[in-house]
């Protein structure tokens, strides 16, 4: 042990002392160095990093909101508002702060007298929903309502009444797919764009339509909000706030009284009114119906009206002025007719219609079995002969024809404002080797000039050919108004066949022709225009011996359909126009084709007049599509709930029903469905029989 | 002469002072925490200081004798009660550190802290003066201090553990032992350090690489020293003002007044509070340290410093704590940080030293002023 003391020291009281005394120096020393050290540390902290750190403080402090900013308007070619916003009372579940949901749910139903469906997608929505972000659970209260909630709110924990806009069509209906709708974001555009706006609650996108074409400068700049926080999320003082900075008008050149006139005019038939102006190709009107509401889209469509709109015959869901391919009928007449003016045939030269034609080893009938007898081209317009057509374009050969109906925009791609149109097919010879490596017949020739077999069109571009049969140029269609466009390019006709043409689309009206049932209303005012029918189906040879059914008799599905193109005046054209009735069958004459475009044009010279009528004719037909929807609506839920061994439900026990009805899930909505592929082609249909 | 009465003169007016101004604001900054409210903390912790004051008063008047002659029962009774604590704690299965009396919840680890300081100190009194280079000198005073620094560090409370392993070694340095004990003790340490670390399971490794860079872990472990050095770093050189803290008043800070009562402090008083305050403690142990080399007897210089080094540790601790220099152990801010036991342990160093500066004052008073 004595290794580790080697020299000992003598200690003494004394020598302790002095070392006790020296030692506590040294202590009080390094106190006093550390304190300095700490003050040091203290400083660099509060000094030095001061920035870093007030920074972060802040950010603690301080939680951003932002305030979605106001869509821009979409507004018609007189400045009436298509789309707008109104300010809205909503409210909407926090469900995080949610401490009984189904409590909640249960007496929101109550107070706000929700609908079963809806509170099927506010549980739903509450499930899928994580956290802070506010799932909707009502909007367009009124301001009963929104009070209601109001001084509720202490036993409502969670449940967040608010006041924002919401958009707003006043056309409901009929401007649906024309405008589109919006909706929130979804998680991939998000992931695409990373913008927290898309996450913001309240904040939508457009989603079809124009609203998803012109999104970017309808979507304004977002406001902040700028708010304290604890730590536990709790909000303690709005700090400031920057006002958004609403998004920009779009001016159309849809008319809206027009677009709104043709949506209802379009009656109970699932059909297309397009309209353009002959001066310069805008669009007046492009109306397909039925149509979903777009309000209602917006909002966050329930499952129950989604499911009856996807199975609805009358395709809702589908913007048939776009994506709808229509076999055109006898519609390509005055086209094919041009055609042959120009391949040198002369109009009075006279084709004798005995009823039917064999071609090859196949006997092609007129629509007319007795046949009209000797026709020239203005009376085998008016009457729509066929057998006129198929030894004409025999004589010409497909080619020609195809390139006019290229010329008047068959089969042609429109640069538009849409996320996806389908543009049809105009065969000709080479088309047929590519596509499907046959040659070409005379029978395909002879389909092609009565618009059946592969020839098809939509009725744009039905509207489009009426415009520019009407005025000899290549005009464009256009959605924007007072855009740049260049002078068209004109069609290749000369004036004088033009006239021809002309006239005998007026034959056809008011000649004693096809077309009667299109006769303007409109004193001094005379509609031009062909009437068309499409078949959808095969013919079977039992039918062509033992007579074609009436299409009255058919399923829905395998009825014709109906098909109208003209313009007004037929002198000096102004307007063109085309209609087309799916499955129409023109079984109801003032729900048909000729019909709708008569009334429609008479709208742009008679506004008033116009609408006499149309709310005469709606009595019959169950009042205005939003009415008609409603009831449909209300039948189907009342179908649903017998389907499902339940009675009617009552409306007081509504939210005792939804809590049922809620155990089977229904899928979860989806979009609309995908609008088909912008394809050249689609499949010919299956009939290349005669057309009537 | 004076016309002032002795007593009044004796009275130790200006440590009173001293420790009256560390607790006033104190309060103060309690009462900012609340979000502006005497309750629940600023009015208890006053009332605990003027008993306290009284308690520690009393205790001036007490004879250092009885101190040094109860020094040793006394550290047999914390000891067992150590012992007894873990006891329970191992009956009741977890982890326990105080005994519950029915009136009050005894902590006896905290009172051990003055106590291992007068016990080793009256060890070294005892110990004849030739054997201060023995190895006597030296084992009794490592198992004084081991025994209940185990004991602690099993609870555990590394924090408090420490507080009493530095007490102790404190007043051994005192003692007189060979400086070169001391200085080998810390060197074979500071190699040990990195040997030991590559023992350490990984999550224990993880939690000391987060106490080097809370940073890394902002909203785990690290929260703490983060939100704290937040605090610290907004306030500035001014502070944010008086109840204007955001930290604390959106309770980002957590534990805003207990151990980390001084981040409350420097949010809203800024440097110049934190240095003010600091200042104030260095004042303290200034008078601590004096009154110990001014005292002749052996046991009482010892304890005085001793016991001023304790309460250093307190504010050392706490202050390296909040400023991310020490790992989150759970020592209290003296005075500053709500709660009793911690005040009581302090308070019972002061009165201590005020006893030994009284009894120093009527030995040297009169020959002073003759």
């Amino acid at each position: 042990m004595k290794f580790l003391f080697p020299k000992r020291k003598i200690v003494t009281e004394a020598t302790q002392s002095f070392t006790f005394s020296r030692r506590a120096m040294v202590v009080g020393g390094l106190q006093g160095a550390i304190g300095a050290v700490l003050v040091g540390r203290m400083a660099w902290i509060s000094i030095v990093q001061n920035e870093k750190y007030s920074l972060l403080s802040e950010s603690n402090r301080v939680n951003l909101t932002l305030i979605p900013p106001r869509r821009g308007w979409i507004i018609d070619r007189n400045g009436r508002p298509l789309a707008n916003n109104r300010t809205d009372f909503r409210v909407d579940l926090i469900p995080q702060r949610v401490i009984d949901p189904e409590g909640t749910i249960t007496r929101l139903a109550q107070l706000l007298k929700l609908e079963p469906d809806e509170v099927d997608r506010i549980r739903e929505d509450l499930e899928k929903s994580a956290g802070f972000r506010p799932v909707q659970v009502a909007d367009k209260l009124t301001y009963d309502q929104y009070a209601a909630i109001s001084v509720r709110l202490p036993d409502l924990p969670g449940v967040a009444p608010s006041q924002g806009f919401s958009r707003y069509y006043p056309a409901g209906a009929t401007v649906g797919h024309l405008l589109g709708y919006v909706g929130p974001a979804t998680a991939e555009d998000y992931k695409a764009r990373k913008d927290p706006l898309l996450i913001t609650p309240g904040f939508k996108v457009g989603k079809d339509g124009l609203e998803k074409a012109f999104d970017r400068p309808l979507t304004g700049k977002p406001g902040a909000k700028r708010v304290e926080v604890t730590a536990r999320g709790k909000i303690m003082q709005e700090l400031t706030t920057r006002q958004d900075t609403p998004g920009r008008s779009i001016k159309l050149t849809i008319d809206a009284g027009l677009q709104e006139y043709a949506g209802r005019r379009l009656a109970t038939q699932s059909g297309s009114v397009v309209v353009i102006d002959c001066h310069n190709g805008d669009v007046l009107a492009l109306a397909s119906m039925p149509s979903f509401d777009p309000n209602s889209f917006s909002d966050g469509i329930s499952h129950l009206e989604y499911e009856m709109l996807s199975k609805d015959d009358h395709v809702p869901l589908r913007n048939k002025t776009l994506q709808g391919l229509y076999p055109p009928g006898s519609t390509v007449k005055p086209m094919v007719a041009l055609a042959l003016l120009e391949a040198g045939i002369s109009p009075a030269e006279t084709v004798s219609c005995g009823g039917a034609i064999r071609v090859g080893n196949t006997l092609f009938h007129c629509h007319k079995r007795r046949g009209h007898g000797p026709l020239n081209m203005r009376g085998a317009i008016a009457q729509s002969c066929d057998i006129y057509f198929y030894q004409m374009a025999q004589r010409i050969g497909m080619d020609r024809i195809a390139s006019m109906a290229h010329r008047v925009g068959m089969g042609q791609k429109f640069d538009l404002p849409f996320p996806s149109q389908s543009y049809g097919t105009v065969p000709d010879p080479a088309w047929k080797e590519r596509k499907y490596n046959q040659k070409w017949q005379v029978y395909d020739t002879v389909n092609a000039t009565i618009g059946q077999g592969y020839m098809l069109i939509n009725p744009l571009q039905m509207a489009v050919m009426a415009a520019r049969l009407a005025t000899g140029k290549q005009l464009m269609p256009n959605f924007i108004f007072g855009a740049p466009r260049a002078e068209p390019a004109p069609v290749g006709s000369t004036e004088e066949h033009l006239v021809v043409i002309r006239d005998a689309m007026n034959a056809v009206v008011n000649g004693g022709g096809t077309g009667g049932a299109a006769r303007s209303s409109i004193p001094g005012v005379m509609i031009a225009g062909k009437t068309g029918t499409a078949q959808v189906r095969r013919i079977t040879m039992a039918e062509r011996a033992g007579g074609v059914r009436g299409n009255a008799g058919l399923p829905f599905k395998l009825r014709d359909h109906a098909l109208f193109q003209g313009f007004a005046p037929f002198d000096n054209p102004r307007y063109a126009i085309a209609c087309i009735i799916e499955h129409g069958g023109h079984t109801i004459r003032n729900e048909d084709a000729p019909m709708i475009a008569s009334d429609t044009l008479s709208y742009l010279f008679d506004p008033a007049k116009a609408m006499e009528k149309l709310e005469t004719l709606e009595k019959g037909w169950g009042g205005p599509p939003a009415e008609r929807q409603a009831r449909q609506m209300a039948a189907f839920r009342l179908a649903k709930a017998i389907e499902k061994g339940e009675v009617a439900p009552p409306a007081d026990n509504a939210a005792d029903n939804a809590a049922n009805a809620s155990a089977p899930a229904p899928p979860a909505p989806a979009p609309p469905p995908p609008s088909p592929a912008e394809e050249e082609d689609v499949p010919p249909p299956a009939n290349r029989a005669s057309a009537p | 002469m004076s016309v002032v009465p002795k007593a009044l003169t004796e009275f130790p007016w200006r440590i009173l002072g001293l420790l009256l101004a560390i607790a006033g604001f104190g309060t103060i900054v309690l009462y900012s925490a609340a979000n502006g409210h005497i309750f629940p903390w600023a009015v208890n912790q006053s009332v605990r200081f003027v008993i306290f004051s009284a308690m520690a008063l009393a205790l001036s008047r007490v004879p250092i004798e009885i101190f040094a002659r109860f020094a040793f029962p006394a550290y047999g009774a914390v000891l067992a009660a150590l012992f007894l604590v873990e006891l329970i704690g191992g009956v009741a299965g977890g982890s326990q550190r105080w005994i519950n009396l029915g009136f009050m919840q005894l902590q006896p680890s905290e009172f051990m802290k003055p106590i291992i300081v007068l016990t080793v100190a009256r060890f070294y009194a005892m110990l004849p003066v030739g054997e201060i280079r023995r190895w006597n000198a030296v084992w009794p005073a490592l198992v004084l201090i081991g025994v209940p620094w185990a004991l602690v560090l099993i609870q555990p409370d590394l924090g408090t553990a420490t507080m009493i392993a530095a007490g102790g070694v404190t007043v051994m340095f005192l003692a007189g032992l060979p400086l070169r004990l001391f200085v080998g003790t810390g060197l074979a340490g500071c190699a040990i350090i990195p040997i030991a670390f590559s023992f350490l399971h990984d999550y224990q490794k993880n939690r000391v690489l987060i106490f080097l860079d809370p940073e890394s872990d902002p909203l785990g472990a690290g929260y703490h020293i983060s939100q704290s050095k937040i605090a610290i770093g907004s306030g500035g050189l001014w502070g944010k003002g008086f109840l204007n803290g955001t930290q604390s008043h959106l309770d980002y800070l957590p534990e805003g007044h207990t151990d980390f009562v001084f981040a409350t402090m420097a949010e809203e008083w800024g440097l110049l509070g934190g240095t003010l305050l600091i200042l104030a403690f260095m004042l303290l142990f200034r008078w601590g340290i004096r009154v110990a080399m001014r005292t002749q007897d052996k046991f009482a210089r010892m304890a005085a410093a001793g016991l001023t080094t304790t309460i250093f540790f307190y504010v050392a601790i706490n202050l390296m704590m909040v400023m991310g220099l020490a790992p989150v152990v759970g020592i209290p801010l003296p005075f500053m940080s709500y709660g009793g036991s911690s005040m009581l342990t302090v308070m019972l160093c002061v009165g201590i030293i005020m006893a030994i500066d009284r009894a120093g004052k009527r030995q040297s008073g009169p020959r002073n002023w003759a």
